[in-house]
């Protein structure tokens, strides 16, 4: 089946199972490897994309489920201004260990900040708890959130 | 020399410097044995004209910051401008071989300990070369002239940049042995230093194993083996083919391989085959037989590890005694990125592209697998996703370079998470059996301890148990405890419930510092006696273990009062050359469920090369540790792994994560090991002050909360 769908603002266009993750059409059809496979079941939060800005486990979503819709990755994501915000932030503090999960984390934290300019500690344990780190970084993952909602509310 | 070599010189068309010298190698015949005689010698950094430094570096950067700590320890002695400074990725070659394993590998904490000397080496000649190519430029005494910041300064206010000198520096001859600046002279070691690999982590550019590409590659997914010795009997092979864009499959020993188009393709045909098992020899393990053999290898346990004293007159003599099991699990890495390799084998030449932990011992593995002579293997290193001990191991790129060679094609072989959580190379289970004994004035006059595990030294493929039956892995840190005792007595019961076993973050320390510090605690308590005063009182001969203790201690605010509800527990432990206290406090709900709130840390590594990295790893280890204490096991029914994912084997999670606090010890000594040395004291310090929460002493990890519950 052939899917059109848009990703990082380009029009993309694919034919593939409908069954099949977006995952793997992102990574493997697009090359698009920043979003990174973890777990396959929604477990871990590395594959984190968003979906019409919305957050979604990338390995659980079907091709069919993006069809027609918006993705953005960590590739795109620096072009939106709590996505420049969050990936500065992560600089800043320099989040990253291994790395793996880094994207995951900045998916995810992004639509924290989106929904929540200023989140509350609960408030990132709740939207984070998804997203696992082997190396322990939450720490300054926390706190590069903190950063990264500070430099965004700055003057508001 | 081959086109690698040669793009490894060539520097944009332009001249370079590039420094050469050979390594000294602690174990030159086993790596001659395990390695090719490829030609030397190697680069370890080339400048450009236009000032930039790269340094090549020869460890795998899972984390713990090697791609950063090389450069800085070449950038120092070099005068380096750090700006200018970046950092790729060494092929294999004997000239990047571990100086602490005499191979190319990563692993036991030794890539800044090994390469302390030698990298400051590489900077330092290059710099020489530098100097006498501005004398000789200016026609003055090389003597006179300094540098700083990639620039010579010489008298009257002249000065070269390093890239302009590059020519005229490659033309001189490298010092035989290159001054070493004093610590106190330190620009770049030892101060907090930025990663040079963030950026990339932080924008998705980032290459990983599991981001090869090579045009024309299939992907493989596998039915492995779920145990060792299992062998497939029936499968749907029919099923499997049909999937869209399967194109072969492929029976190799470790089970069969479906290859396709793409993962998902592959997957989907990987699970249509259905293999059905003929589990072989292990096909009744079971948690309970584990134990079993645990118990048994503890009972039957005769090799000697440690003698001390006379522990039968010392028992007899006791005024108290005690004694105690305790047990851990088998545990998987978990890594984030799960096992994968992309391997080519075209011809008499094979490639891989992998996050490989073991790229020395992995050249001669392979080398045979291809069928093509070790200088025909080319390793191309990709950043590791987490390696913790697993991606030593050589089953994923055996595999994937077996199933090229077999196909005939590039293969990238992916392991699913649940592929990846079944594979074996644990962490062992182990057993211990304490005894104990205090005096009349509570001081300890003995300690007993037989220990039974698996042997990582049998199964590791390149080491053997010593004549004495010890295995030096599942003893450590235990035989050499560090308690001032006067009888001891520890020995070694070999048991193999069946499956591989391997390093794991720490490896014998994860268990050992667990089971002795707990039942030093133990100790402790029967003498009623303060833990921290009871520790500092038996390690007179141990100034770095009583300094740590005493600085986690006073940060954390040992013997005041805690906040309500909290409560306190220590633990120490020496390992991979540093030493680590840690103060956890915990609090238990009334269901049993801790909460781990504060971990104070102080550790002593010797000199420092990057304290960010250094409070960074012992968190990251903290974390690595209490998943393991609070959460890890792999058991095994009807022999069958029963863990796949991470709602079964659960790691810690931002909601749970502890406030973690990091001191470092201030030393002139020799740098110590960094990436593991965080994990021993975690769960002892967390089930210590379980045990002052609850008064319930934890002896089986991972903890059951049921055992904490208030009735």
């Amino acid at each position: 089946m052939i899917f059109t769908l848009t990703v990082n603002g380009k029009p993309a266009s694919l034919d593939a199972d409908p069954e099949m993750p977006l995952l793997w059409a992102l990574r493997e059809d697009l090359q698009l490897t920043g979003t990174k496979f973890g777990c396959g079941m929604a477990l871990c939060g590395a594959c984190t994309v968003h979906l019409d800005g919305q957050p979604v486990r990338a390995c659980s979503t079907p091709l069919s489920a993006a069809a027609g819709k918006k993705v953005t990755t960590i590739e795109g994501v620096g072009s939106s201004k709590t996505g420049r915000a969050v990936q500065l932030a992560w600089l800043k503090l320099d989040v990253p260990q291994c790395g793996y999960c880094q994207s995951g984390q900045i998916m995810s934290a992004c639509a924290l900040l989106g929904s929540k300019a200023r989140p509350s500690d609960a408030d990132i344990d709740a939207a984070m708890s998804g997203n696992i780190c082997r190396c322990g970084t939450y720490n300054q993952v926390r706190a590069a959130i903190h950063d990264a909602s500070a430099a965004l509310t700055k003057g508001a | 020399m081959s086109s690698s070599r040669r793009d490894f010189l060539k520097t944009g068309g332009s001249a370079a410097l590039v420094v050469s010298f050979a390594l000294p190698l602690a174990a030159p015949k086993r790596a001659e044995a395990a390695l090719s005689n490829r030609f030397n010698p190697n680069a370890y950094l080339r400048i450009t004209p236009d000032n930039r430094i790269t340094v090549v570096c020869g460890s795998a950067e899972m984390g713990q910051g090697v791609l950063t700590a090389i450069p800085m320890l070449v950038a120092e002695e070099l005068d380096a401008d750090w700006a200018l400074v970046s950092v790729e990725q060494a092929p294999v070659d004997q000239a990047y071989n571990n100086p602490m394993f005499g191979m190319q590998a990563t692993g036991g904490s030794t890539t800044v300990r090994g390469q302390w000397t030698p990298m400051r080496e590489a900077g330092a000649t290059a710099r020489a070369m530098l100097v006498a190519a501005a004398a000789e430029t200016w026609g003055v005494d090389a003597a006179t002239l300094r540098t700083e910041r990639s620039q010579v300064f010489g008298p009257g206010g002249k000065k070269l940049s390093y890239g302009a000198l590059v020519a005229a520096a490659a033309r001189q001859k490298a010092p035989a042995k290159p001054a070493l600046k004093a610590s106190k002279d330190f620009k770049i070691l030892g101060k907090p230093t930025r990663r040079l690999d963030s950026a990339a982590k932080i924008n998705g550019t980032a290459q990983f194993g599991i981001d090869a590409r090579v045009d024309g590659m299939l992907v493989a997914v596998m039915a492995r083996a779920p145990i060792a010795g299992a062998k497939p009997k029936a499968m749907n092979e029919a099923k499997a083919r049909a999937v869209k864009g399967v194109r072969k499959i492929i029976s190799i020993d470790s089970g069969v391989a479906v290859l396709a188009d793409g993962y998902w393709a592959a997957k989907q045909g990987r699970d249509a085959l259905a293999v059905q098992w003929d589990l072989g020899a292990h096909a009744d393990l079971s948690a309970a037989k584990v134990h079993e053999l645990l118990v048994s290898g503890a009972n039957q346990a005769e090799a000697v590890a440690r003698d001390e004293g006379n522990v039968k007159d010392a028992a007899a003599n006791a005024a108290k005694t005690l004694s105690a099991e305790y047990e851990v699990p088998y545990l998987a890495h978990a890594c984030m990125e799960p096992l994968n390799c992309t391997a080519w084998v075209k011809g008499d030449e094979v490639t891989i592209w992998a996050g490989t932990q073991s790229q020395g011992p992995a050249q001669g593995i392979l080398a045979q697998i291809g069928a093509v002579t070790p200088a025909k293997v080319k390793i191309n290193t990709l950043l590791l996703g987490g390696g913790f001990g697993r991606r030593f191991a050589p089953d994923f790129t055996i595999d994937a370079t077996l199933l090229s060679k077999l196909s005939g094609s590039p293969v990238k072989l992916i392991y699913s998470r649940e592929d990846d959580m079944a594979a074996g190379f644990y962490r062992p289970a182990s057993l211990v059996r304490f005894e104990g004994a205090l005096n009349e004035q509570g001081q300890p006059t003995l300690l007993r301890a037989a220990v039974a595990s698996p042997s990582i030294m049998a199964a590791s493929g390149f080491m053997q148990i010593p004549e004495n039956g010890v295995d030096a892995m599942a003893v450590e840190g235990l035989a050499d405890q560090p308690y001032e005792i006067a009888n001891q007595r520890i020995v070694y019961g070999r048991a193999e419930p069946g499956p591989q076993v391997w390093f794991w973050r720490s490896v014998g320390h994860s268990q050992n510092a667990f089971f002795i510090e707990s039942f030093v605690d133990e100790l402790a308590h029967a003498a009623k006696a303060d833990p921290l005063n009871f520790r500092l009182g038996l390690l007179a001969k141990h100034p770095r273990l009583r300094g740590v203790l005493e600085l986690a201690a006073a940060k954390a605010g040992w013997g005041k009062p805690a906040p309500k509800g909290v409560h306190r527990g220590i633990a120490v432990a020496e390992s991979f050359g540093s030493y680590v206290a840690e103060v956890a406090e915990v609090s238990v709900a009334k269901d049993g469920t801790p909460k781990v709130h504060r971990v104070v840390a102080a550790v002593d590594c010797g000199q420092t090369v990057n304290p960010q990295t250094i409070a960074r790893q012992i968190e990251s280890a903290i974390v690595y540790g209490l998943s393991a204490a609070l959460y890890g096991k792999i058991t095994h029914k009807d022999g069958r792994v029963e863990q796949s994912n991470f709602h079964d084997y659960p790691v810690l999670r931002m909601s749970e994560m502890p406030k973690v606090e990091v001191h470092i010890v201030p030393s002139m000594e020799a740098p110590g090991g960094i990436g593991e040395p965080g994990t021993p004291p975690i769960a002892p310090a967390v089930m210590n002050a379980i045990f002052a929460a609850t008064g319930v002493r934890v002896r089986k990890l991972p903890l059951e909360t049921a055992a904490l519950a208030k009735a």
